[in-house]
């Protein structure tokens, strides 16, 4: 389970997390939503300790993950998988190097298993025969799908999506969508996914949390979110102007 | 009684200021500090540095060979012209070839190649780590389980000590070839005179404080390159100024170095 406790960041004088407290259960997938530059990507990167929180902590699988030392983060770090908002491929090495390299770092597999976890987390994304590509030679919504690749392919218990459909056409999005809805119910991971894409939040999720202000503003299930009476969270989903 | 009030209190901005950046240089220099004792903690993680460091000694080293000896070449060219012009009708001409050697040894060999390769070496280097870091790269090396110190900063860093004193060696040897060759071939001097004055004042020292100096260069452009590529912000004009920013930094501690080593150990 992972566990935001009243978790506070700021970034100089300005505060993108004010108190930040949800929980997401064993495989199920959350979603949260919110305005660009309300600290949603900076939430999710205190799951991973990319970031360290001024206030307050996020509590995986029981650890306190700013207070874990160097070796127990690796180990932490061995059991998540994050999609990147811009996939963050390895731009100097081809699509099978970028799924190795994660792979290379577990002990106790050797390089046909490595080979074997490679191909399979391709195939799973439709993306079979693009091993020998370099990322400058793929589209935007294969990058993407090769990030999900990257991430599915260390098997981990928890996959955190930043962004996954940012920036790509409807129908590369509902492929995107499917893949993640697939990837939970093949591996039966735990995801939390990071979106201000309603089509893809009510799609993929689960729950449904809105960041507001650097607090949660409302939890629930997709239907309770479609029917909230909440103003703030209304004319977000409605995507009003005012 | 307000007369002293006003007077100081127009230097507050300035004192503000100079507070402000006061305080900005302790914060780098911290950082600087903390970044090199995480690249010390890294050592010891040869397993997984010492694969990329075979890549970055190629790339460091043998890809810095061609740009390195055409300098080299033209500097042993010069010094032996300049040396001759120098001397003509005061010292016997056979000292060209003392100061073409030593001044290849001790100063323009390490120090024009190390000029040469923070250009080279130190802005790759930044601009391939800065962008790796704008766009995430580097957080998703974390998150595969890497430590970027022991994968993208330890290689460079090892790769950099090691090649350049080799590099340099190189090149000190292609400007004392084309320092007796003019010498031959321009001037009126024998092989047996440059030779004779080429070991005249030759003592060991020369070759090992020349390559030793060649692999702190080494090391510092190597860790500028790094320190200020992974410290990169923004997006293509963060890379931009950080690839500056290396090559001014890098040039500039070459030449305190330089002086740093002709004080503690000539």
């Amino acid at each position: 389970m992972i566990e935001f406790r009243d978790l506070h960041k700021s970034f100089g004088p300005q505060p993108v997390l004010a108190g930040l407290s949800l929980k997401i259960a064993d495989a199920e997938t959350l979603v949260i939503i919110g305005y660009s530059g309300t600290g949603k990507s900076v939430a999710l990167k205190h799951i991973v300790g990319l970031l360290q929180p001024d206030a307050g902590d996020v509590i995986v699988d029981g650890q306190a993950v700013s207070t874990l030392d160097r070796d127990d983060l690796t180990t932490l770090r061995h059991g998540i998988g994050y999609v990147f908002q811009f996939a963050a491929l390895f731009d100097s090495m081809n699509v099978a190097d970028n799924l190795a390299l994660g792979l290379r770092r577990r002990r106790g597999l050797s390089d046909e298993e490595i080979d074997d976890r490679v191909r399979e987390a391709l195939a799973l994304v439709d993306l079979s025969g693009t091993e020998e590509r370099l990322p400058a030679e793929l589209s935007g919504g294969m990058r993407k799908r090769v990030g999900i690749a990257r991430a599915i392919a260390l098997r981990p218990r928890y996959i955190l999506y930043d962004e996954p459909t940012t920036g790509l056409d409807p129908v590369t999005s509902a492929v995107i969508d499917r893949l993640m809805v697939r990837t939970r119910e093949h591996l039966g991971v735990t995801g939390v996914v990071v979106t201000h894409d309603m089509r893809s939040a009510y799609t993929v999720g689960d729950r449904i949390a809105m960041l507001y202000e650097g607090r949660i503003r409302q939890v629930g299930t997709v239907a309770e979110i479609q029917e909230t009476e909440d103003p703030v969270v209304r004319q977000f989903i409605e995507g009003r102007p005012e | 009684m307000l007369r002293p009030y006003c007077f100081w209190s127009s230097f507050y901005p300035v004192i503000e200021a100079i507070g402000r950046r006061a305080v900005a240089a302790v914060e780098a220099v911290g950082r600087v500090g903390h970044f090199l004792m995480d690249t010390v903690r890294a050592l010891p993680d040869v397993g997984t540095w010492a694969a990329p460091a075979i890549v970055q000694m190629r790339r460091i080293g043998v890809d810095s060979i061609p740009v390195t000896l055409f300098i080299a070449a033209f500097t042993g060219v010069v010094l032996a012209l300049q040396a001759s012009y120098t001397f003509t009708g005061t010292v016997p001409l056979y000292f060209v070839g003392t100061l073409v050697g030593k001044t290849m040894m001790l100063e323009l060999g390490p120090v024009l190649a190390g000029l040469a390769l923070a250009g080279r070496v130190g802005a790759s280097m930044a601009a391939e780590l800065g962008t790796m870091k704008v766009t995430e790269q580097v957080d998703a090396l974390e998150t595969l389980a890497y430590d970027p110190q022991s994968y993208l900063v330890v290689p460079r860093v090892f790769a950099g000590a090691v090649m350049f004193p080799m590099i340099i060696a190189f090149a000190i040897a292609t400007g004392i070839v084309t320092g007796w060759l003019t010498s031959l071939i321009l001037l009126d001097l024998s092989t047996p005179d440059f030779l004779k004055g080429l070991k005249l004042f030759y003592r060991f020292k020369d070759t090992w404080f020349g390559l030793f100096k060649s692999a702190t260069f080494g090391a510092t452009i190597t860790m500028v390159g790094c320190i200020v590529g992974l410290s990169t912000r923004g997006g293509a004009e963060g890379v931009g100024k950080s690839t500056t920013r290396a090559v001014v930094y890098s040039a500039v501690l070459i030449l305190l170095l330089d002086a740093f080593w002709a004080v503690v150990l000539l």
